[in-house]
């Protein structure tokens, strides 16, 4: 069933789809109506949950973490400072090996006070052991809810869903619903082994001395890697029940491209609108969305950039003292595997519009230039 | 993995990754480690004072008060000498007495 719908309520309803069972959240602008339609959902008794209100993201992740324990499929969504507060909390969903799955609306992280997309929020929290789907359309984050628990049930590590502030949390879209009975074929009850059952007592995440914590960090590395086969499968199968299909990259018209450019979020959208005008002008140019940074989809990157003259990465974050996250991920990927140049290209943050005529442009400089460069400030007012 | 993890209480042994669970379950149960080692002062009931209200039983964060006989029973195996029984006894029935005198 189609309906219209801003690209939150597109995650609300994806939890809804997905059955959860405990919800724990504190609000935090642009997130806010994520939750706030959540608390109506449980509370007009379309989904039975509970509905834990918290007193910080800190909380919540800890609530999710202990109903996770239990084996209740279990949801937050939060974004920038809230994400910050949760760190401690994210180490221990991911080495907990706990599924959990919660919306990030990507904002700039303050000060200065900013409310506007921004990746660097999400980015920061790149090492915690939690899988990473950076979502461009209302309709992409519904899917991706579902195609989210659907994974980290079977590899044991909890999933965030990341989308711009305003561009897409905020944003009116045409989203097609599932059918809530084709998806609980699709996402039978979870049932872990080992949870916190008082019929059979244990301990989780007791002292574990030098002879095995270094053990869980390689199971856990394990798990990531079969995760990029889990989530491809799991592509598979949801695209037979909706038509719609989802893999860890998105590449588009990157067959003959010349010129690749690797994007994500609501800038991967811009940028197809932006190849196919500069196709009409004759230039060969491919956009590569990069929608799933953890697990890092670096076979899939290789195959879809071998044979390109030049990449340009464009990064809605920096790392201050080095580059654009996206561009030095990407170029530690194709090190020993090829020597395309790339140019980072840094763009749009703190919610600053970037529009198809700057993608243009940005392409444009790129083929001109015999020298590729680490970064490259688009529109910065010098 | 045929069977489920489980430690009971022992030290745990096992050859590498391949037999240990997916995360840290029951790896570390601490029964075998007798917590009672580190304790400077210890609690001692004084049962003429003792009016059974168990508030010691309740507070005890190990916990390492038991009840037997229908009396509070320090264990002191596992008792780290917080004083946390003798600070919210209602009637002053527990002392604190250094340890290794």
């Amino acid at each position: 069933m189609k309906k219209t719908m801003m690209g939150n309520f597109a995650a609300s309803w994806g939890a809804q789809l997905s059955r959860a069972q405990v919800i724990a959240a504190y609000p935090i602008t642009p997130q806010t109506l994520i939750v706030e339609k959540l608390s109506e959902i449980v509370a007009d008794g379309k989904l039975d949950a509970e509905f834990i209100k918290v007193e910080s993201e800190h909380s919540a992740m800890s609530a999710c973490i202990g109903a996770s324990a239990t084996g209740a499929r279990a949801y937050t969504a939060t974004s920038a400072q809230g994400l910050a507060l949760m760190h401690e909390m994210l180490h221990w969903a991911a080495l907990g090996r706990l599924p959990i799955v919660m919306a990030n609306v990507n904002r700039a992280m303050a000060p200065g006070w900013s409310i506007w997309a921004d990746q660097n929020d999400s980015l920061s929290q790149r090492d915690t052991g939690w899988m990473q789907i950076y979502a461009s359309s209302a309709q992409d984050i519904l899917d991706s809810t579902m195609l989210a628990y659907k994974v980290s049930e079977q590899v044991l590590l909890p999933t965030f869903i990341s989308f711009d502030a305003f561009f897409l949390s905020h944003t009116v879209e045409v989203v097609d619903m599932p059918e809530q009975e084709e998806i609980d074929k699709f996402l039978p009850p979870f049932n872990p082994e080992y949870k916190m059952d008082v019929k059979d007592p244990r301990s989780f995440g007791a002292l574990t001395d030098q002879q095995y914590y270094y053990e869980f960090r390689y199971k856990m590395q394990n798990a990531m890697d079969e995760a990029v086969d889990v989530i491809k499968e799991a592509g598979k199968e949801y695209e037979e029940i909706t038509g719609r299909r989802y893999d860890l990259v998105q590449p588009y018209k990157c067959e003959d491209a010349d010129l690749i450019l690797v994007t994500s979020g609501t800038i991967a959208e811009t940028t197809n609108v932006a190849v196919d005008r500069l196709r009409e002008q004759g230039k060969k140019v491919g956009n590569l969305k990069i929608r799933v940074i953890r697990p890092y989809p670096k076979t899939d990157i290789l195959k879809t950039v071998e044979g390109a003259e030049k990449i340009a990465v464009i990064d809605r974050n920096i790392s201050n003292g080095y580059h654009g996250i996206f561009s030095q991920e990407l170029k530690g990927a194709l090190y020993n595997e090829t020597d395309i140049p790339v140019w980072g290209l840094i763009a749009g943050l703190g919610g600053r519009d970037v529009k198809v005529e700057d993608i243009i442009e940005m392409a444009d400089k790129t083929l001109e230039s015999d020298s590729p460069q680490d970064i490259r400030w688009e529109g910065v007012k010098r | 993995m045929a069977k489920k993890f489980r430690t009971d209480g022992k030290p745990v042994k096992v050859s590498g990754a391949k037999d240990l669970p997916p995360m840290q379950a029951s790896l570390g149960l601490m029964t075998h480690n007798k917590t009672g080692s580190w304790r400077n002062v210890k609690p001692v009931i004084n049962y003429e004072k003792c009016i059974n209200c168990f508030v010691c039983w309740k507070f005890c964060p190990e916990p390492a008060i038991k009840i037997e006989d229908e009396k509070p029973v320090v264990d002191y195996d596992y008792c780290k000498g917080c004083m946390m029984c003798a600070e919210e006894c209602p009637v002053d029935a527990i002392d604190m007495e250094e340890e290794g005198k």
